[in-house]
């Protein structure tokens, strides 16, 4: 198991704004009359992406009443899975997988390199407040190893020199474009390929 | 090498573009009506006929799943929930089907369905493909537009609603019950069975629940008919499936070949060889992290389907490769596995949440040395209460890599580790800390 603890410092309120009410409504319709408790999973999302990337206690308190359930169930759910952030995260929230197949490609340069640009410990923000790093579990990119997420997307096929200047950029509030970074076509075997190359041709 | 014209997976490097009219060129959504108008009685044979097996890691044969739904639908509604869970480390092949086949999933989801009368379909996908779960939703959206899913599904009378339901970060919630159990907006903690998901799932009604991969084969299979699926790979092992090479190997990739390929051949044709060439090869881990890695003797020969690799007392799995070479610490990538397993354990039942740190820690320190010989015994010993004192599968999935590294490489920890016992009290061993207080993370 991991340990996950919320932050210590919590807003008092949270509220859905108008586009996330919006979303959780059309969210609870996915789901069977009297079963709105499903949607759990999915109003936390909203909630984390409302509020800057992070989940505090008074938005599982808001969601419970919102699916009238008890805030502890919610609690319990937001604790369980560990894509809830429960503290702040910055705006870029950089998870570096090192599980065997990324660490046997080299996943501790990535590390470093979130060490040098980022911070020296995990979960400890920039001095913007912009930008966190940490260690994750397999992110399911075993092909395109190493390779990190940052918020929604994928950076597949990294070194150290190639996440530095990833790095860099979100530092200065760009956005780099996902996907491999030594430019192959998906999970394709690179330079390799022996099947389907009538359609790669055609 | 299997033949183009055999592949499923067409568009597996999405070299045509995953929309429906390119995916209809291809030949999905043709005459999904007249399959369906065939019975479900002839789609559940054919894939009986087909031998297809489940192909989410354990294999077991989808049209006997399918034959476990009530006949009758009774007052309970019947549910079909795909798991898109894929988090095994090794493998990547769900996500490819999600965001480059999406309309072969969608098709195999309606199929299915009707086969075992469900109205209602839910895709759970693994919350970090969130980008390529949304290409599944606009996927799903050209469906509902073309009226192939929804009322009246693609001029079939059958209704089937699609609904994709994001994980958020839970391993164990590629367990079947854990999943249904997410999906009810609880945490993922595997249900006891019986009763089988088959007769109580998903709020209580009947579920079958597949692979994503398993899913999206059964369109073609219904197609160009079981007896071809049959034909290919050998008996009980039929038809093709993805193989995810990763590692050390020069050209890591997804592949999509026969089943009973011969591993040698799936490294040097497809991944271009080991790193440092295959005499540069330590240990193969043949189908995703819960199964135990084979030593390079074995791999010689060694065929890759189900039966064949748990005669190797591994097992298929899920068909991601993972190549180990010479140049790895084969203690350490098992070592980190170990960590794997213990920040994944739901933390339900003892053994496996008090026994997956135990063999990390203990692990750990084999990989530095700083173990005593007689704890290379106590480690399997953890092991053996692990496996089978579970609920769920997680507790074998968790100790067969270990007892894996330590049926073929009790002698590399031997010759690393040589304290005394720990009687004679030489060295102070932390064995019965908190795992929390040496997790960095605390």
């Amino acid at each position: 198991m991991s340990l996950r603890r919320p932050a210590k410092e919590q807003p008092k309120n949270f509220e859905f704004n108008r586009e996330s009410l919006n979303a959780a409504n059309k969210i609870i319709s996915n789901y069977p009359k009297g079963k709105q408790q499903s949607a759990v999973m999915a109003l936390l999302y909203i909630a984390q992406k409302q509020n800057n990337n992070w989940i505090p206690l008074a938005a599982m308190k808001y969601i419970g009443k919102f699916l009238d359930m008890p805030y502890i169930k919610v609690y319990e759910v937001a604790t369980f899975y560990t894509m809830y952030n429960l503290a702040p995260v910055g705006k870029y929230f950089v998870q570096v997988c090192t599980t065997t197949p990324c660490m046997i490609r080299g996943a501790n340069k990535l590390v470093e390199a979130c060490k040098e640009k980022i911070s020296e410990n995990e979960l400890e923000l920039t001095n913007g407040k912009n930008c966190s790093w940490m260690e994750v579990e397999c992110l399911g990119a075993c092909v395109t190893a190493p390779m990190m997420q940052i918020n929604d997307d994928y950076y597949e096929d990294l070194d150290k020199e190639k996440t530095l200047k990833i790095l860099d950029k979100i530092l200065n509030d760009e956005v780099p474009k996902p996907g491999s970074y030594r430019g192959r076509l998906n999970n394709e075997p690179e330079n390799n390929r022996k099947t389907l190359m009538d359609l790669k041709n055609a | 090498m299997l033949k183009d014209q055999d592949r499923i997976f067409k568009n597996l490097y999405n070299d045509l573009g995953s929309d429906v009219c390119s995916s209809q060129k291809r030949g999905d959504w043709v005459n999904t009506k007249d399959i369906l108008n065939k019975g479900r009685d002839w789609i559940i044979e054919e894939i009986k006929n087909s031998q297809l097996r489940g192909r989410g890691g354990a294999g077991f044969p989808t049209g006997l799943k399918w034959s476990f739904a009530p006949k009758e639908v009774g007052s309970r509604p019947h549910y079909l929930v795909i798991n898109g869970d894929e988090s095994e480390p090794g493998t990547c092949k769900d996500r490819d089907i999600l965001r480059f086949e999406p309309h072969k999933l969608i098709e195999g989801c309606l199929i299915a369905s009707y086969a075992v009368q469900a109205h209602v379909c839910y895709i759970y996908i693994r919350g970090e493909y969130f980008v390529d779960g949304q290409k599944l939703q606009a996927a799903i959206d050209e469906a509902y537009e073309k009226k192939l899913i929804g009322k009246n599904a693609a001029g079939s009378g059958w209704d089937l609603d699609i609904y994709i339901h994001y994980g958020a970060g839970a391993y164990i919630c590629g367990e079947e019950t854990a999943l249904l159990e997410s999906i009810e907006g609880n945490k993922g903690q595997p249900r006891l069975k019986p009763p089988f998901p088959a007769l109580v799932g998903l709020y209580g009604c009947p579920t079958i629940i597949n692979n994503v991969e398993t899913i999206a084969v059964v369109p073609t299979i219904l197609r160009r008919g079981g007896k071809w699926f049959a034909s290919l790979g050998r008996e009980k092992n039929t038809g093709t499936k993805i193989f995810c090479i990763s590692g050390n190997v020069n050209n890591p990739c997804n592949v999509e070949e026969e089943m009973n390929i011969p591993l040698k051949e799936l490294i040097e044709v497809h991944a271009g060889g080991v790193i440092g060439g295959w005499d540069n090869l330590q240990a193969v881990i043949p189908g995703g992290s819960s199964m135990p890695l084979i030593p390079k003797e074995k791999c010689e020969s060694l065929t890759m389907d189900f039966d064949s690799l748990t005669a190797e007392k591994s097992g298929l799995g899920t068909a991601g490769v993972v190549v180990i070479n010479k140049d790895q610490d084969i203690i350490k990538c098992m070592a980190r596995i170990a960590r794997f397993y213990k920040h994944e354990s739901c933390g339900q039942c003892t053994p496996c949440r008090e026994g997956s740190g135990w063999m990390w820690r203990m692990l750990e320190r084999m990989a530095k040395g700083e173990a005593s010989r007689d704890e290379i015994d106590m480690l399997g010993d953890v092991t053996n209460q692990i496996a089978g004192h579970t609920i769920c599968a997680f507790g074998e999935g968790s100790s067969w890599p270990v007892q894996g590294l330590l049926r073929h490489f009790s002698n590399e920890i031997k010759k690393r580790n040589k304290f005394d016992p720990i009687v004679k009290k030489t060295k102070n061993i932390p064995y019965l800390v908190d795992q929390h207080l040496l997790d960095k993370n605390a």
